[in-house]
């Protein structure tokens, strides 16, 4: 048990090592960045049987008893992302098989991404602060250089907005994590749940709370935080483009949510009220910047923003309503959302580098007749594509759904009417990049390429597999939500989890 | 560079370098010092003998790619977390036993000390990876 909660970081790391021994040997390290991938992911899953049976699990790292050592803590809603974690990771690393050049290879891509996912994993399982803070610089620091690795020019000028504003940041969050610890004398987050709601006054808790916001709401990328986003996503190779929509942001919504359900609910008439405005100013904001854009992948980048609103959508619910019924159906939502979310979006940009590779652009008036070219890549893309603009029966429906339902429950109407608006404003864009780089004839002067069998298997598998997923969590949306609410039930029972990292009260 | 002083006195002052970095290195556990600080006395004595004799002769007197260092050190410590599984304690706890040595009486050996050194061969790996191609340029 103890050991099922370490893997996920041991997997990674192992894998990278091992990487870093075979530098010059690339086959080997491809091979590698595979079954390391696939290892993650099979450890997610055995975490997420243990945690669905058992309950909240903790292990003390170095045996030190909390609060004084490092918790790692695992419950559904961490689980479940670690999972999503590794398959992202086994997605993204077999289509690094075929379209990752190979300077980039030979200089340390496939241990680069192994330290992301480390450091993405480790985030969602630490249960102290300044650990938290740790695996934010692990994955941030991975990814600063997977952002800038190759050095072409867009990259460059990306990675520098990126680099400051993630920085900025982490100054945020490393000043507030001082300040918490001087208020309270612990970081450990079970502890701080417990006595936060006894010791400090309210003042200082909820400017605490609003400087834990702007942290994690800059990694988020919510409004009006969210430039360094489109700015970047768009200028690395494609893997690493959706390996970042996939996991980097969700890791700050991680962190709001677990943050906002734990330990900041004591001014939730303030904090969450907050966190649902800017929730809806987000998808708006979001959906209108991405029909403003015509190149692929900046529009699947502003519609990451977009998407973003929603998660927080549930978080913000579940603060403002007194049933508890309603505020786990919010709450699962979130969870629902983020599912349904990391594996809509990272296949979508796995779908924008095939259309690139086919008709030689990302920008939608040089894209052209894809669907004459590839149909099955055609079926592949409206699997997400429509799954994102929320049509039934995929999986994005039944996110939305929730979310709706429990914005009525709620009694919320100006954010559901926002919600469904934004929901039909996602129909538009896709319909966009449909009409544009799939239906309309290709233009004249346009280059053709096709892809070998090898590429072909590399490239469309992970794509068809994440659809799968999609299309699976959509009619099987029963069971997944059921996934779903445990976590938002976990999430609602804070004691369940201070007893847990803490232990029985003497 | 090409002093006859420097080199010479390199020649020197690479192994007391080296004893110096192994001594911090064990000296860490109760006192100031550990791999991190052994580690980059170890390195330095590496950079000093590049300045006198070159980044080539360096990697020759290495004997192995800095990477590898990296590679093996993180192996090492990860090992050394990962040992604490066979006695069912939690990841990372420090694993203790006393060996018997004759002359000298007990001695504490014990997993943080298998973890500091993986840190020096990290530290010396990631220090050599970064300076001896800046020398080479």
């Amino acid at each position: 048990m103890n050991l099922l909660l370490v893997l996920p970081l041991v997997i990674p790391l192992l894998t990278a090592t091992f990487s870093l021994l075979a530098w010059r040997r690339l086959a080997i390290q491809r091979k590698l960045a595979v079954v390391g991938t696939a290892a993650l992911l099979g450890g997610g899953v055995a975490l997420l049987t243990l945690v669905w049976t058992r309950g909240i699990v903790a292990t003390q790292l170095g045996a030190w008893p909390a609060p004084f050592g490092i918790t790692l803590v695992a419950d559904m809603f961490s689980a479940i992302m670690v999972v999503l974690a590794g398959v992202i990771g086994l997605a993204v690393a077999v289509y690094s098989l075929a379209s990752m050049d190979e300077p980039r290879e030979s200089f340390g891509y496939y241990p680069l991404l192994q330290i992301l996912l480390m450091g993405v994993c480790g985030a969602f399982l630490t249960g102290d602060f300044f650990n938290l803070y740790v695996w934010f610089e692990v994955m941030l620091m991975a990814s600063f250089v997977l952002l800038a690795l190759g050095g072409e020019p867009d990259q460059l000028r990306g990675a520098i907005k990126y680099v400051t504003l993630n920085l900025l940041a982490s100054a945020l969050f490393l000043a507030a994590v001082g300040i918490l610890y001087g208020v309270t004398g612990t970081l450990n987050m079970a502890d701080l749940a417990r006595k936060l709601s006894a010791v400090a006054e309210p003042g200082t808790m909820t400017a605490l709370a609003m400087l834990f916001l702007m942290a994690f709401g800059i990694k988020a990328a919510v409004f009006p935080l969210f430039f360094w986003l489109p700015a970047s996503y768009h200028t690395p190779p494609v893997a690493v483009s959706a390996v970042f929509a996939g996991l980097l942001t969700k890791v700050g919504v991680y962190a709001l949510i677990r943050v906002f359900t734990l330990i900041f609910v004591a001014d939730a008439g303030y904090t969450h009220t907050l966190i649902l405005v800017i929730a809806g100013l987000t998808m708006v904001t979001g959906v209108l910047g991405a029909a403003a854009q015509h190149e692929f992948r900046r529009i699947l980048s502003f519609h990451i923003i977009s998407q973003i609103g929603y998660m927080i959508l549930g978080l913000g619910l579940a603060g403002l309503t007194d049933s508890p019924a309603i505020s786990t159906l919010a709450l699962a939502g979130s969870v629902f959302y983020i599912m349904h979310h990391i594996i809509v979006k990272t296949n979508l940009f796995l779908v924008s580098g095939v259309a690139q590779r086919l008709g030689g652009s990302f920008e939608l008036k040089e894209l052209g007749g894809l669907y004459r070219a590839d149909p099955g890549l055609t079926v592949l893309f409206l699997i997400p594509a429509l799954s994102l603009a929320g049509m039934p029966p995929l999986s994005g429906f039944f996110a939305k759904l929730s979310l709706v339902q429990a914005g009525l429950g709620a009694e919320q109407y100006v954010i559901v009417a926002v919600a469904l608006v934004v929901g039909l404003l996602t129909l538009f864009s896709m319909t966009k990049i449909w009409a544009e780089a799939f239906w309309k004839a290709a233009p004249a002067d346009s280059p053709r390429q096709t892809l070998s069998a090898a590429e072909k298997r590399n490239l469309l598998l992970p794509i068809g597999m994440l659809a799968a997923m999609t299309v699976t969590i959509g009619l099987a949306a029963e069971p997944v939500f059921a996934l779903a609410t445990r976590a938002a039930e976990q999430l609602t029972d804070r004691d369940a989890y201070i007893r847990t990292v803490l232990g029985e009260p003497q | 560079m090409n002093s006859l002083i420097l080199k010479v006195a390199t020649r020197f002052m690479l192994p007391l370098l080296l004893l110096f970095s192994i001594f911090l290195l064990l000296r860490g556990h109760n006192q100031p010092g550990g791999g991190f600080s052994g580690g980059l006395v170890g390195a330095s004595a590496f950079v000093l003998y590049s300045f006198a004799f070159g980044a080539p002769e360096t990697r020759q007197a290495l004997g192995v790619d800095p990477r590898g260092l990296i590679g093996a050190g993180l192996l090492v410590a990860l090992g050394s977390g990962l040992l604490a599984f066979f006695v069912g304690q939690p990841f990372m706890t420090g694993v203790w036993g006393q060996l018997d040595v004759p002359g000298l009486g007990e001695l504490h050996l014990g997993t943080p000390l298998v973890f500091d050194a993986g840190v020096y061969l990290v530290v010396i790996g990631v220090t050599l990876s970064i300076i001896l191609p800046l020398v080479e340029e």
